[in-house]
């Protein structure tokens, strides 16, 4: 392997060297800088005689002294089910440690596109005990769910809420679960705090769940462009442990706006035409390569579910981060800063949120008959109560109709018993539908138009039958 | 260069530098858009640009690892796809390479590199049947014989347009039925050219046409709001603009599953895999509304997912249309749907910048807008040369970042689309769905479909749409009144027009693509229903005059059985029943 001493421009994460043989695009490189130190690399043009290196590490040590070292191939994750438990650092290092991690195989980490025709469409409920979710937005899966929040807000608390609750209600049965696959978590660190960082480490020590996790920490002060890398260390690990040690993991990665903060970093530094609110034009196509990594194939017993947490600069979700979310993932769950005030836990708001890949999961057979009737009337109802809401500022309760105040009681009372259960309770689809229709209750019979009549007749509860729960939401 | 022959190649070049899906090479003898082998694996690229020794190329694969010095191999060949019987009930990438035969081939469920294979199996025997004697005169595209494709469409085998010169004619020199795959001979033409099922056509040129006309028929679609209120003609275009989430798939997929056009192309373009399975898994158990067969039996299906190469994200809109021009040709109806042109654009602005281009609007390339034009362009109801008619509808999705509309593919596609389907957000947060804004949405089409409608459906179908669109204006004007005084406040007869309006969006309007019966309406049960939502109103005013009080008129027990209508399957009986009830149900008030 040959080395050069041949740096030429070093700007940014970006260091240029003279080369005088052919390097491939995205090939691995080694630099070591005259301290001593060793820091890694990728290639991200390449052209007769001169190459452009993305330092993972920062280029802050490196002088036109250093060495560079190209490794011939593209990088790579050694992936093995041993590393349950383990806790890496952004690049995949183990930080913890342990022993010595012995990989089965070494995989690229820009996984290859799934074939479409090979994919499996995910129709299985998971029951994540919460009832924002699980009533509303259902989860399956092989699904691509981010949390959508805003600095400040408890979206961490939220997602290990469901990293410690979610399951497959059949699974809790323990017999009929035909493949037999076990559960896993992927934590995919990317630029938070040390604070954020230890909550989830001591809630995974806490519950247990540390030993069928693994951990990839890139921390706020670790290197900006190594946050690249670990998402796709991530994943990699993910599609290994599912579709070819047939785990279900869930895969958590936080938070994404970092990841997005140090796309632009390095499209600044190469000079190139910037998109909107200077994020890379290709930034589309670089989420997607991520959060498509989500999903199921045939054939194969495991499946790859994700939950991307963002934090929304300025809590705007038409920010180019959301947006471009927004257009990839399959709906998401909003974390409200009203609701959190308000004191709701989880402050979820169901409105703006969705799951698109709830049809399919969600029903006869699969949750439970009525269970899209209930959800899409709660929703409907939901919504004019909030927009009463407005109405009553300006008008007072006295000038609105029996009708209307209806609706206005159905909105508090959905947020104070459904959606505000708190971070550690953990309900079940059935409980979450019972209090659906407590609260569906509080309305006249014929303004449930999106139940079929046979369910109203089966659950709706007339006049005196549930007159507390009304009652309690006054 | 189609893939199903194997071309010498010529001029081979060096790569001299490599940027993602943007390679350069030199010393390499190519023209424009030629097809090359790029690298030591041979990964298909497309020439976009030459300058003086340099060609630069976009490559339809990933490139990692691929570096300067390794070679490129030009094909001599435009981009071109593969047309004759297969092309139905087929899933393609944006190169119209198979999916299904790239999996066997790669044995693996992810797309691997440097893998290719013809669009058409060139193997299968299909059972050709002349519908021309020999001695017969034929031109270009005229039929010589057919096959049956699937069990809905029979493929109608056409003399190459550039077999002949346009209005040159020649004799069948011999023909025979029989048992061919697509590269054998059926027929030889006195001008001693020979047909066979396969023939090859460069994506980005439009295939060659008689004539085109006005459409005056409309692509009936089972979709309330869009066949009510809407409307979009065979060879129309339509544009679904809306934010993530608003509906836009959802949408396409109705137009693709109950859409009244002989062909479905769908173009998967830089979205969801997920989205694309559902299809595959969803179509073949379908049925057609039309004839009850596999609805995959009339769709090809086109599948360049957003991390699948951006380079083929940009050809699979043309890839795509070609397919259609081809069975536009034999005379059929063929409707295109490409979720979402915006991933197309944003493909061409991908590559442009890396080529260094100057930027136009929003870093997109200047020709954006040329480039939208010449898509939509291609659809249209037309004369063919063969003297058939078939038209081509294209609907695509548009994708505004943060959902304004104001932004540069949105724009440049409402300068040319005659369908415009506003999404809007407000509607999908409330699960009013379709959530199609009817104020900001229109249909130049409307009224050179009317006597359509008027002939198929009912006479005063075109009033009947007006008094609705009526009824909603003004409720758009009342809610305004209302947002600061409140409902109570409105005199009566507002009062009650509001109540109207409310059916009209909750019954009328909107429509539950997940439930069995209401996701397919027939025309017939749309008038209807407006009809039954009309009696209300009339009984209610007449009610009203009498002196009936709103609320009393508002709280009969029958009418919110029109929420219902949508539901029905038999509702020609229940629609009758319903107006009768609401009817009697009011005139015993006074
Ligand atoms: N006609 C409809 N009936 C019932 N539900 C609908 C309908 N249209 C849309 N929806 C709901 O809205 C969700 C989002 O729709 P869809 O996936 O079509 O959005 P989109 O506009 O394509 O978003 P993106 O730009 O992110 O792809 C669907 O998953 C479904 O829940
Ligand atoms: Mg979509």
């Amino acid at each position: 392997m040959k080395e050069y001493q041949t740096i030429t421009e070093i700007s940014g994460p970006l260091v240029y060297a003279e080369v005088d043989e052919a390097i491939g695009y995205d090939e691995i490189v080694e630099i070591e800088t005259a301290q001593g130190e060793t820091l890694r690399g990728q290639v991200l043009e390449s052209s007769e005689g001169l190459v452009a290196i993305q330092v993972f590490e920062g280029t802050s040590g490196i002088d036109q002294n250093a060495s560079v070292r190209f490794l011939g191939e593209t990088m790579k994750m050694p992936v093995t089910e041993d590393l349950l438990g383990r806790v890496l650092d952004g690049s995949g290092r183990p930080i913890d440690d342990g022993p010595e991690i012995v990989p089965e195989e070494r995989q690229d980490i820009v996984g290859a596109a799934i074939n479409p025709y090979s994919r499996e469409y995910p129709e299985e409920f998971i029951e994540t005990g919460v009832s924002a979710i699980d009533g509303m937005n259902t989860l399956v899966r092989g699904q691509k769910l981010p949390i959508f929040s805003s600095s400040g807000q408890p979206h961490s608390q939220l997602a290990m809420q469901i990293a410690r609750q979610a399951s497959v209600p059949e699974e809790e049965e323990g017999d009929d679960d035909e493949d037999g696959s076990e559960f896993a978590v992927i934590f995919g660190a990317m630029g938070i705090t040390a604070e954020e960082a230890n909550e989830f480490m001591e809630d995974f020590e806490r519950t247990g769940a540390l030993e069928r996790s693994v951990v990839f920490m890139n921390l706020a002060d670790d290197p900006a462009v190594e946050r690249t890398v670990t998402p796709r260390m991530v994943l990699t690990t993910a599609e290994y442990l599912a579709f070819e040690k047939d785990y279900h993991v869930l895969v958590i990665l936080t938070d994404m706006t970092n990841y997005c903060e140090a796309l632009r970093e390095i499209g600044a530094a190469r000079e190139e035409v910037p998109g909107r609110r200077g994020y890379p034009g290709y930034m589309y196509t670089d989420l997607a390569q991520l959060y498509e990594r989500a999903g199921r194939i045939q054939g194969r017993d495991g499946s790859v579910t994700q939950i991307p947490i963002l934090t929304m600069p300025g809590d705007d979700d038409t920010h180019p981060i959301p947006d471009l979310t927004g257009y990839i993932t399959e709906g998401q769950i909003y974390v409200d800063p009203d609701l959190n005030s308000q004191g709701l836990q989880p402050p979820v708001n169901v409105l703006p949120s969705l799951s698109r890949l709830m049809d399919d999961g969600i029903g006869e057979g699969l949750t439970r008959a009525d269970h899209g009737g209930v959800s899409d009337q709660m929703y409907a109802a939901y919504a004019e109560g909030e927009d009463l809401r407005d109405l009553v500022n300006i008008v007072g309760r006295e000038a609105l109709s029996e009708r209307d105040n209806k609706y206005l009681d159905f909105a508090d009372a959905f947020e104070t018993e459904f959606v505000d259960q708190g971070f550690d309770t953990n309900r079940e689809l059935e409980e979450t539908l019972e209090i659906g229709w407590d609260l569906l209750s509080m309305l006249p019979k014929e303004e449930l138009n999106r139940v079929d009549e046979e369910f109203i007749e089966e659950y709706y509860r007339e006049e005196d039958d549930e007159r507390e729960v009304v009652e309690a939401a006054d | 260069m189609s893939k199903a022959e194997s071309t010498e190649t010529t001029g081979d070049g060096v790569i001299q530098s490599v940027s993602g899906p943007v390679v350069s090479a030199r010393d390499l003898d190519a023209r424009m858009n030629d097809v090359v082998y790029v690298g030591d694996e041979g990964l298909m690229g497309e020439v976009i640009e030459i300058e003086g020794n340099i060609t630069t190329i976009q490559v339809y694969e990933e490139t990692s690892g691929v570096g300067p010095g390794e070679p490129v191999e030009n094909t001599g060949e435009p981009l071109s796809v593969d047309l004759g019987p297969g092309m139905l009930d087929a899933i393609y990438d944006g190169v119209q390479r198979p999916l299904d035969v790239l999996e066997g081939k790669m044995g693996s469920p992810y797309l691997d590199r440097g893998v290719d294979a013809p669009g058409i199996d060139l193997e299968k025997k299909w059972e050709f049947e002349p519908t021309v004697e020999v001695g017969d005169e034929v031109g270009r595209g005229d039929v010589v014989g057919i096959v049956e494709e699937t069990v809905t469409i029979d493929h109608k085998v056409m003399v190459p347009p550039d077999a002949l010169e346009e209005g040159e004619t020649t004799e069948i020199a011999s023909i025979e039925p029989g048992s061919f795959d697509v590269t054998e001979t059926v027929a030889e033409l006195d001008n001693g050219e020979s047909v066979s099922m396969h023939q090859e056509w460069p994506v980005r040129e439009p295939r060659p046409s008689a004539n085109k006309k006005t459409p005056r028929t409309p692509l009936v679609s089972g979709q309330r709001i869009l066949d009510g209120l809407f409307p979009i003609a065979k060879g129309g275009t339509a544009a679904i603009p809306g934010p993530f989430g608003s509906g836009k798939t959802v949408t396409q997929h109705q137009l693709a599953k109950y859409a009244d056009a002989d062909i479905i192309v769908y173009v998967g373009c830089g979205e969801r895999g997920n989205e694309m399975t559902e299809v595959i898994e969803d179509f073949p158990e379908l049925e057609d509304p039309a004839n009850g067969n596999p609805l995959m039996a009339r769709t090809s299906l086109i599948a360049n997912t957003s991390n699948m190469p951006v380079a083929a994200r940009e050809s699979c809109i043309y890839t795509g249309i070609t397919i259609a021009e081809y069975y536009r040709d034999m005379g059929y109806d063929v409707a295109l749907m490409a979720d979402s042109t915006s991933r197309w654009a944003e493909a061409m602005r991908e590559i442009s910048s890396r080529l260094e281009e100057m930027p136009g609007e929003e870093g997109y390339p200047a020709y954006l807008a040329a480039r939208l034009a010449q898509f939509y362009e291609r659809a249209g109801y037309f004369e063919n040369v063969n003297g058939t008619e078939g038209s081509v509808s294209a609907i695509g999705a548009v994708s505004p970042p943060g959902g304004d509309f104001s932004e540069p593919v949105t724009q440049n596609t409402l300068r040319i689309v005659k369908t415009f389907w506003a999404l809007d957000a407000d509607l999908a947060e409330r699960r009013h769905f379709p959530s199609i804004n009817w104020n900001e949405s229109y249909s130049l089409y409307k009224n050179q479909l009317d006597p359509w409608f008027q002939e198929n459906v009912e006479e005063d179908w075109p009033e009947k749409r007006q008094w609705a669109v009526d009824v909603l204006d003004e409720e758009t004007e009342l809610q305004e009144i209302v947002q600061l005084v409140g409902k109570d406040a409105l005199p009566d007869d507002q009062q009650l027009t509001l109540e109207i309006a409310r059916y009209l969006r909750e019954a009328y309007l909107q429509q539950n693509a997940f439930h069995p019966v209401d996701t397919y309406c027939p025309p017939e049960k749309t008038y209807l229903m407006l009809t039954t939502i009309e009696t209300f109103n009339d009984e209610a005013f007449d009610a009203l005059e009498a002196g009936v009080p709103v609320e009393e008129i508002i709280d009969i027990e029958s009418v919110p059985r029109i929420n219902r209508i949508g539901v029905q399957e038999d509702y020609e009986e229940y629609v009758e029943e319903l107006k009768a009830d609401i009817t009697e149900e009011l005139r015993s008030l006074y």
